[in-house]
């Protein structure tokens, strides 16, 4: 499998009046063709960011995307394309699905408009040509009579009607990337499993490589190829699905795995994460996770941890990993689950 | 729809019949009569004529005439202008402010919104502190002052326009800016606020991921979700333009509505006051009726129907 996009050494800045916001510490990572990426972590941690850095969505007043950043997509580097270079990749190559599909479209123009506009703009079709096509996608994301909605306005549509039609929108010109920035997060549970069914089922259709942010493990687990676990503006954990909630390595991600309801125990009480996410205008030395990480060793104050080789898939930055760590017991919960775990469990090496 | 207007017609009358009502009795609590001001007259000279225009008739018959006089389209006649009909008066004044305030509408509101618009997407440059100056300028200098320094550099100094008059399309052209000054720093400060919140929300964020450039996001995508409240406020700002600025009419010299309204406040000529304030109150009426059915076309989720739905 090839790479479609990599991402190397990000680094963005924003510039408050407290100071300078290190938002994104040098996060590395790669999208193969045909493959669901899951961006997961807390509010804060950096997933939006990272993603709009891609699109270059990123406010210009006080963002800065760091010298050698590197985002490369069909040999370009993204970070430092022009504006009008930028222009003609947005919405025809990279695309990307919001939150809120209640805010996402534009409130005083017809639907139909609002999906030609991409078609119109960059593949040169006619007002009925990109009518026609309009046509095809709103029957592609499932919504029915689609004569009489193009010509109606966002209000006349429910909330997961619209994020059909954002879906629809996004997919106008067949992207090679397409951003889903927690498309389901504002939707009710049904409606939820509706649009990620449509969504796994349009994939398969125009072989789009899709990276899926998402707080929600649970909605993880039924996209995803790959997962990568941001906190404190880096990646610390990345694999795949199986070897994300089967056999993580970093603590962060078994906070987050114990934080899990499930059906399966009778525990009373959820786990919680203790603390609160680090402050990225004086990011902490060494590990960003340290502070809240009850298994962590004197070394995570000083030294940040680079990312160790778990398999040649799954790598993760915790010094647990090191050939010198002591034995520990992960929490009950990853114990649990890496009982299911086909793959045995070894010492990485760097 | 159609339910919609005849409703609103009904009550923009009733509106009308309450605002005529009330100044037809606000008016007697103004002390004097329409004769006090006028040479000394014998208290029987008085008498013959209150007598002749009705004045000797207790109040509520009073009421009663005009507005049986009104309902046919008869407006009085004047006390000041030796018997003018009321309607003839208007009618021959309001020709030019009717043009005057519509010429300075429009002037205004396009080159406010323009610059809003302009301040907004350049935000905190050059471009918008010079708007945003206009606009104060526009706001705090009196129209006259104004008037009188286009007057001065443009009429005098320049000897491009005429100065003063209202003798065709070239003699509108200075009173129309000075006129229009107010209304651009209206629209425009306005339109910035709004365009600067527009630009910020998700849809825009949306358009842009979806390839527009600066300009279409600005005009195809957030023009017309910020022009929403601008419409409001514009609407009775259109009235009192087109009504007649009383000091730019004067400084201009222009034949127009404003001034007749104000010295018939002056000397009680009743008819006059009564008839202009109709006329004033038609137009604000139906400005509002106009701008509530611009709200329809500019925005689709405000729906007009009858109040049964």
């Amino acid at each position: 499998m090839n790479n479609i996009l990599e991402v190397k050494d990000l680094n963005i800045s924003f510039h408050t009046y407290a100071g300078e916001v290190q938002a994104i510490r040098g996060v590395n990572f790669e999208l193969k063709k045909g493959e669901t990426l899951a961006i997961v972590g807390e509010s804060g941690s950096g997933k939006s960011v990272t993603t709009k850095s891609i699109m270059r969505l990123l406010p210009k007043s006080n963002s800065e995307i760091k010298q050698g950043s590197q985002i490369l997509f069909d040999g370009k580097n993204l970070a430092e394309l022009s504006d009008k270079a930028m222009e003609k990749i947005r919405g025809k190559d990279i695309s990307m699905i919001f939150q809120d599909p209640m805010t996402s479209l534009n409130p005083t123009m017809k639907i139909g408009k609002q999906i030609a506009e991409p078609l119109i703009k960059h593949q040169n079709f006619s007002k009925a040509q990109a009518k026609q096509r309009a046509l095809e996608l709103l029957e592609l994301v499932g919504l029915p009579n689609p004569e009489i909605r193009i010509n109606q306005y966002p209000h006349q549509f429910s909330g997961g009607q619209r994020q059909r039609i954002v879906i629809a929108v996004a997919l106008a010109c067949n992207p090679k990337v397409l951003i889903a920035d927690e498309p389901t997060t504002a939707l009710d549970v049904t409606i939820q499993a509706q649009i990620l069914d449509l969504m796994k089922d349009l994939q398969n259709k125009i072989d789009t490589s899709i990276i899926f942010i998402t707080h929600d493990l649970g909605v993880v687990a039924s996209v995803a190829d790959r997962v990568a676990v941001m906190y404190g503006g880096k990646i610390v954990e990345v694999g795949t699905v199986d070897e994300i909630f089967y056999n993580s390595q970093h603590p962060y991600t078994w906070g987050l795995i114990s934080s899990m309801p499930s059906i399966d125990t009778e525990d009373d009480e959820l786990f919680v994460i203790p603390g609160s996410p680090p402050d990225l205008l004086n990011p902490p030395k060494g590990d960003a996770f340290a502070a809240r990480n009850r298994y962590a060793m004197a070394i995570d104050q000083s030294e940040e941890p680079p990312m160790f080789k778990v398999s040649n898939t799954h790598y993760a930055a915790t010094w647990l990993l090191h050939p010198d760590a002591p034995e520990i017991d992960p929490p009950e919960a990853v114990q649990r689950r890496r009982k299911q775990f086909p793959g045995n469990v070894t010492k990485g090496e760097k | 729809m159609g339910k919609y207007v005849l409703q609103r017609i009904f009550y923009m009358a009733l509106t009308l019949f309450i605002v005529i009502s009330l100044t037809f009795f606000l008016m007697q609590l103004i002390p004097g009569s329409p004769f006090s001001t006028a040479a000394k007259l014998s208290d029987s000279q008085l008498a013959i004529m209150n007598a002749k225009y009705g004045l000797d008739q207790p109040l509520p018959v009073q009421y009663a005439m005009y507005m049986g006089n009104v309902l046919q389209g008869d407006l009085g006649v004047s006390f000041q202008f030796s018997n003018t009909p009321v309607t003839e008066l208007i009618a021959g004044r309001i020709g030019p402010s009717l043009s005057l305030g519509l010429q300075a509408m429009i002037f205004g509101t396009i080159f406010g919104i323009l610059l809003g618009i302009i301040a907004a997407l350049r935000q905190n440059t050059w471009l918008d502190y010079g708007s945003t100056f206009v606009a104060v300028l526009g706001k705090s200098i009196p129209s006259f002052v104004f008037a009188a320094m286009l007057q001065y550099i443009i009429g005098v100094q320049l000897g491009w326009l005429p100065v003063a008059f209202w003798r065709g399309f070239e003699y509108s052209i200075l009173p129309t800016i000075a006129l229009s000054i107010f209304p651009i720093s209206i629209a425009a400060r306005f339109m910035r606020t709004e365009m600067i919140d527009v630009l910020g929300s998700d849809y825009i964020t949306l358009a842009k991921a979806k390839g527009a450039s600066g300009y279409e996001i600005a005009f195809k995508h957030a023009m017309r979700n910020a022009l929403i409240p601008v419409v409001t406020v514009l609407g009775p700002l259109t009235v009192s333009l087109i009504t007649g600025s009383l000091v730019v009419e004067r400084v201009f010299a222009i034949p127009g509505l404003g001034e007749q309204f104000v010295t018939s406040i002056n000397v009680l000529d009743y008819s006059v006051i009564m008839g202009t304030t109709i006329l004033f109150a038609s137009l604000f009426i139906f400005t509002v009726f106009v701008v509530d059915i611009l709200y329809s076309i500019i925005d689709p989720r405000i729906r007009l129907s009858g109040g049964n739905n």
